[in-house]
Parts: structure tokens; sequence; C-alpha cells
């Protein structure tokens, strides 16, 4: 028998047909959905007369676009308010379980579905969302899907897919004091660029990764799609079995037996060949820190901004019209640089993990009076033991409040928009040119980083403050 | 959802010579609001084309007269980030029917052959060859032949051919959607679930 990846053994085990010359047809065992990308899906789904053909494969909540205070209040924005509605209304005529805002089981939907258990190893789930990717921790298949696939998903729990190549990125050795996994994603995209990944499904490895816990290993698979991969994955070991056993849609008894047997099989046999091949060292990682307009211009938060030198044509246009957007300079340092926003939250570093480290940094400091600090649960679970782990008096004391769980200040849908030509150190995803806000300037960073700059009122090493 | 056959197109193209040209500039997601897939085009690069104030910024080359065309040309890493489909739907709905890069995102890729519109890969030599042509000549036209996978410059008279999945092609060309297919599935799908 040849051997096969991880990737291989899942996708193999789902492929319900190769279509001749074409994709293949995938079989989709979980489908999170939101208000933003699944009206038009109902609607095409509506007109062709056909239902839901696997509601209970299906968990929706609303989150891209929700406020992030006073939640227990009508939606104030019409088009918003409308877009959550319809999601509701769309979940109830087709008998889909739908998590709404102030509800125990809301959230960021790819933090809820982790939390319930509803995300387990050797699944295949779609979202649309490309951060679906964050499922990949569990040693899952799980990549975002746009709005003409969710609707194929709703209609028949299948999508088209062609088998992507496969990548592996071992980081190997162990992470310094102050280094997170989200530093170890924004290393490794500031190595391969924003689409090294492309057309590929990367499988992480190594002692740097396996020593993760499985919100790390949230954090850095979660940010695959921002080196232009479908999705990232980790092989499901203790840490993940752990986290999975106990939560309300895990299985139970019998049921857990032979899923653990089941998932004992579920790592890449060890002659496996990967199409590509990565390699990094723990030792090299330190706090990163993007001074550009995507996430592969990132470099350590102690470094200076990289010239130009060495680029020509669109290359060095994109480049200089890049740092012109953020107001820097070629050579500038980045410690010292002035910030006005810090946001901590989203998908990438919005769970209990994240507020943990935050608080424990700020413990004793205070926030800069030039700093507006907007801190947003991933859901009201994290909500909820954020307050049983008596966090919030710790951050009130250091001058720093809560909000209700949503996407938020990530991509701006709701009123949780950085000013124009403002700075703002963000937990997130994507520093995109307006993705916080029209003109909006976004450095991402580990929750640390985020806390050294709020505290400092200044971007400023995590290291020495700790 | 339904879109026009697409067979051959002969038109000129308007350049966009940037890398890395993300979802969020293509559409930003304040504007992901609606409920159903309409107007969308009046967002296309929205940040990019106006001004706070609503006016139209004079050097974006959407708001250059003489820039015209069905055909879209962009920098390597086209369609970046995000997975929302209104990218491809707003790119469309301006009237676009070929989007052409040096490299896609797969995403887009994706989700823009599920929406009629054709992505077109060709070397980073020759997109320059597209982008000097149209600087020289704006009104000079470039032929997609999807039959034949093949892109041409007229005016010069250099071709390239293209790559696109045997089965997507069929689906282009004659206006067809996946979820037809996976529809008429359900009995295999059943059986695979059985099992």
């Amino acid at each position: 028998m040849t051997a096969k990846t991880l990737f291989d053994k899942i996708w193999d085990a789902h492929v319900v047909k190769q279509v001749e010359g074409g994709p293949n047809v995938l079989y989709i065992d979980r489908h999170f959905i939101h208000e933003v990308t699944s009206p038009v899906a109902f609607l095409g789904l509506k007109n062709r007369g056909l239902k839901v053909y696997r509601p209970d494969q299906t968990t929706a909540t609303p989150d891209h676009n929700v406020p992030t205070i006073n939640q227990h209040m009508s939606i104030k924005d019409e088009l918003s308010r409308n877009q959550v509605d319809m999601l509701k209304k769309n979940c109830d005529e087709n008998g889909i379980v739908y998590h709404g805002l102030g509800t125990e089981g809301h959230g960021v939907v790819h933090i809820i579905g982790p939390e319930m258990g509803l995300t387990q190893p050797g699944m295949t789930i779609v979202c649309g969302d490309s951060h679906t990717s964050t499922h990949g921790a569990f040693g899952a298949i799980a990549f975002g899907i746009g709005t003409s696939e969710v609707e194929m998903v709703l209609a028949s729990q299948c999508i088209m897919q062609p088998k992507p190549k496969k990548m592996r990125i071992t980081v190997n050795g162990t992470l310094d004091k102050g280094v997170t996994a989200k530093d170890i994603a924004l290393y490794i995209i500031s190595k391969i660029s924003t689409s090294g990944g492309t057309g590929h499904f990367i499988e992480y490895a190594g002692s740097a990764i396996t020593s993760l816990t499985m919100e790390g290993r949230m954090t850095l698979c979660n940010l695959s799609i921002e080196s232009g991969a479908r999705g990232g994955m980790i092989a499901p070991d203790e840490t993940t079995f752990n986290y999975v056993k106990g939560r309300q849609f895990a299985p139970k008894g019998e049921d857990w037996d032979k899923a653990m047997e089941k998932w004992a099989e579920l790592k890449s046999d060890e002659d496996a060949v990967f199409d590509t091949e990565y390699t990094f060292d723990a030792a090299d990682i330190e706090p990163m820190i993007t001074y550009g307009t995507n996430p592969g211009m990132g470099i350590g938060v102690s470094q200076t901004i990289p010239t130009s030198e060495g680029l020509s044509g669109t290359d060095k246009t994109t480049y200089q019209k890049s740092l012109q957007y953020m107001g820097y300079n070629e050579g500038d340092a980045m410690k010292g640089k002035p910030v006005d926003f810090v946001f901590l939250g989203s998908c990438t570093n919005g769970r209990i993990e994240d507020f943990r480290e935050f608080a424990a940094f700020v413990k004793g400091k205070k926030k800069a009076d030039n700093v507006t600090a907007w801190l947003v649960p991933g859901s009201k679970q994290v909500q909820n033991q954020i307050e049983a782990e008596g966090l919030v008096p710790i951050l009130q004391e250091a001058g720093f409040e809560l909000r209700q769980p949503g996407c938020s200040a990530c991509l701006a849908m709701n009123d949780d928009k950085i000013p124009m030509g403002k700075y703002s150190v963000s937990t997130s995803n994507r520093n995109f040119e307006g993705r916080q806000g029209p003109g909006a300037r976004t450095l991402l960073a580990s929750p640390l980083t985020a806390a050294a700059a709020a505290v400092s009122g200044v971007i400023a090493d995590p290291r020495e403050m700790m | 959802m339904a879109y026009d056959k697409f067979s051959k197109i002969n038109s000129p193209a308007v350049p966009l010579p940037y890398e890395n040209v993300d979802t969020d500039q293509i559409i930003p997601a304040r504007f992901l609001k609606a409920v159903e897939r309409k107007g969308f085009g009046d967002n296309l690069f929205r940040d990019w084309r106006y001004e706070n104030d609503g006016s139209p910024k004079a050097d974006f080359p959407l708001n250059n007269d003489k820039y015209s065309g069905k055909i879209l040309v962009g920098g390597k890493n086209f369609g970046s980030g995000s997975s929302r489909e209104h990218a491809a739907w707003a790119i469309y709905d301006y009237g676009f029917r070929v989007v052409v890069s040096s490299f896609f995102a797969d995403i887009f890729k994706g989700n823009a052959l599920n929406n009629g519109l054709l992505p077109v890969v060709v070397s980073p030599e020759f997109l320059e060859k597209i982008f000097v042509q149209i600087e020289k000549d704006p009104e000079s036209t470039f032929e997609v032949d999807l039959p034949n996978q093949k892109f041409t410059i007229t005016a010069t008279g250099e071709s390239t051919d293209f790559e696109i999945n045997p089965y997507k092609k069929h689906c282009l060309q004659n206006g067809l959607d996946d979820i037809d297919y996976l529809v008429e599935m359900k009995e295999q799908i059943a059986e695979f679930e059985a099992k």
C-alpha cells in the first residue's frame, strides 16, 4: 500500500465520486454557516425548490455583522439586522440549530465549533469563511468556501473540489519566552509569502507545533489561508483528545472508544511524500509584527522595515504603495512607532488563552492614555470563562473593558471601525488596506505584543516587559 | 447561479497593475450586507475608486475613460484573502467576463468559475506584454478563446495557451453549475452515507 499523508487519508475517505476530467465530489461532515455568506445560498436553494439536505450537520451563528455592545437590544443598523434576521428565518425554515446573540452558544463560528465538540479529528468541515482553516487544528480537513459552494453543501452535503497538493511545514525546537503560535504563523508567512501556500493544504509538524495547546494550534491553522493555502492541519494527539473529551457533541462512552481507535490512525505515514516541504527553527522566531498591507509583510518587533532594494517592476511599486498607505519609510524601526488602537479578539486570537495571556501581561500595569482598546471575546463561553477565572477585575484595574462576542474590528462590518489614518495593533488576521475601516492602518501581532503596545502607547517588545 | 454562456470574447482590457489585489479591495466588507445578489458592481474596488466624499479618484483605471472592456488584467496573486464570493459577483456585475493574472488565489478562482467569470493564468512575461500593449494603445483588443484555450494580443498576434479543468470548461460553455450536478447524484450520496 502506498504511504499516505494525514490529508490523503481523510480526503480519500470522503470522496463520493471522481468526476471524469474534473474535481472530486467530496462529502462534508460538518457545515458551519453565518449571516453574511449564506443568504444568497438559501435564496438559490429556494429558487430551485430544494430544502437543506442534512440540517443536523449544519450549525449557524451570526458573528460577522453583530454589534459588540448592547446585544440585548435590537441591532441598530438596518442592513445588519436584516441579515441576522434572515439567517434565523432560514434556519427556522430548514430545521438548523441557530445560536443567536446573547445565547450560551453564540460566538465567532470558528470558536464555537471546537468549544461545543462539533469539530472532531478526521472530519471534513466547511464554512463560507476563509478562516475555516482553524478547525484543522484537530486533524480535520477544514476550509473556506464561496456562497455557491455553501449552496452545494446545503443542497447535497457535498462539494466539488479538485484535490490540492500537500505541503508539510516543520517547526522544530522550543519557542522563546514571549513568542506564541501567532508569531510562528506570521513568521512562516513572512518566509513563504501570502501566495506560497496556494494550491496546497498544509500539515504542520515538529516539536514546536506539538508542544502548542489546542488554542495555539487553532491560531496557527487559522492563519494558513494567509499563506494562500486552503487550509492547515495538525495530526491529533493527547492534547487534541483531552480537549475534545467531554464536550457537548463529543462522542461518549463506547462511541468515544470507537472514535479513539479511528483517530489513532490519523497521522501521516512515515514515508508519505509531500509536494512541498519547509523546515524552520523555533529559536529563530521572535515576537512578530506586520508593517505593510498583507500578512506576509511581517518582521520581528525589534527589527527595521526592509528596503525595496532588489525589487523591480510591479513588485517595487506594490511595496512602495503599501508603505505609503501605512505612512512608514523603508528602514524605519518598528519599536516606538505610534499606536492609537489595540484590538484583542477574532477567530485568530479570541480564545480564553489569548485573554489569559493578555490579562497576565497587563496585570499591575496601566493602559496608555493615547490608546483605545477593544477586547472582544470570541464567544459567550469565552466571555463566561474570562469572568469565572477572575480576569475582569485585573483587566479593569489596568484600564481595559470587555465587549460582547463577535468578529468586530477584524473586518469592521459592524460599528467597530478604526478611524481613517489611525494605527491599530490587532490580534486578527488581515492587515489589508481598509480592512479595519476605510483608511485604517493595521499591524498584526500576538496578544502579548498587542498588550505591550496597549500599556506602552507605542510599538514595544513584550519580552522586555515580562 | 445563472450566468451567460461563455465562448469567445474580443475586447479591450482594463489594467490593474498591482500585486496581491485582495478581496477586501475588490469589495470591502461593509458592502456585504445585502441578502440578494445584485448591485455589487457599484462598489467594486470602492476605496480605490472613490474618495471619502464619493467623488471618483481620477487616477484609478476604472475611472479613466481611455480604458474599457470586458477583460480585467491584474498583477500576481489576484483575489487573495477572504472567501467572499461577492468579489466575483462584483467583478461580473461591473461587466467583466475575464480576469487575467499570472497567479490567482484558490478560493477566488473557484468562486469566479462558479459564476461565469473566467480566470486566465498567463506567464509573468506574457502578463507584462499585456500591460505594455494596453499602455501603448488602450483601445487595442485581446481575444479570449475558451474552446481553444487561447489568449491573443490582437495587435501583435502573440498568443498563449491557458489551462482550465475540462469539467469547468464544459460548465462555463453551457452556463451550468455544480448544484444541478450534485442534486442529480442524491442516490449515490445517500449510498455513501450508509457505508
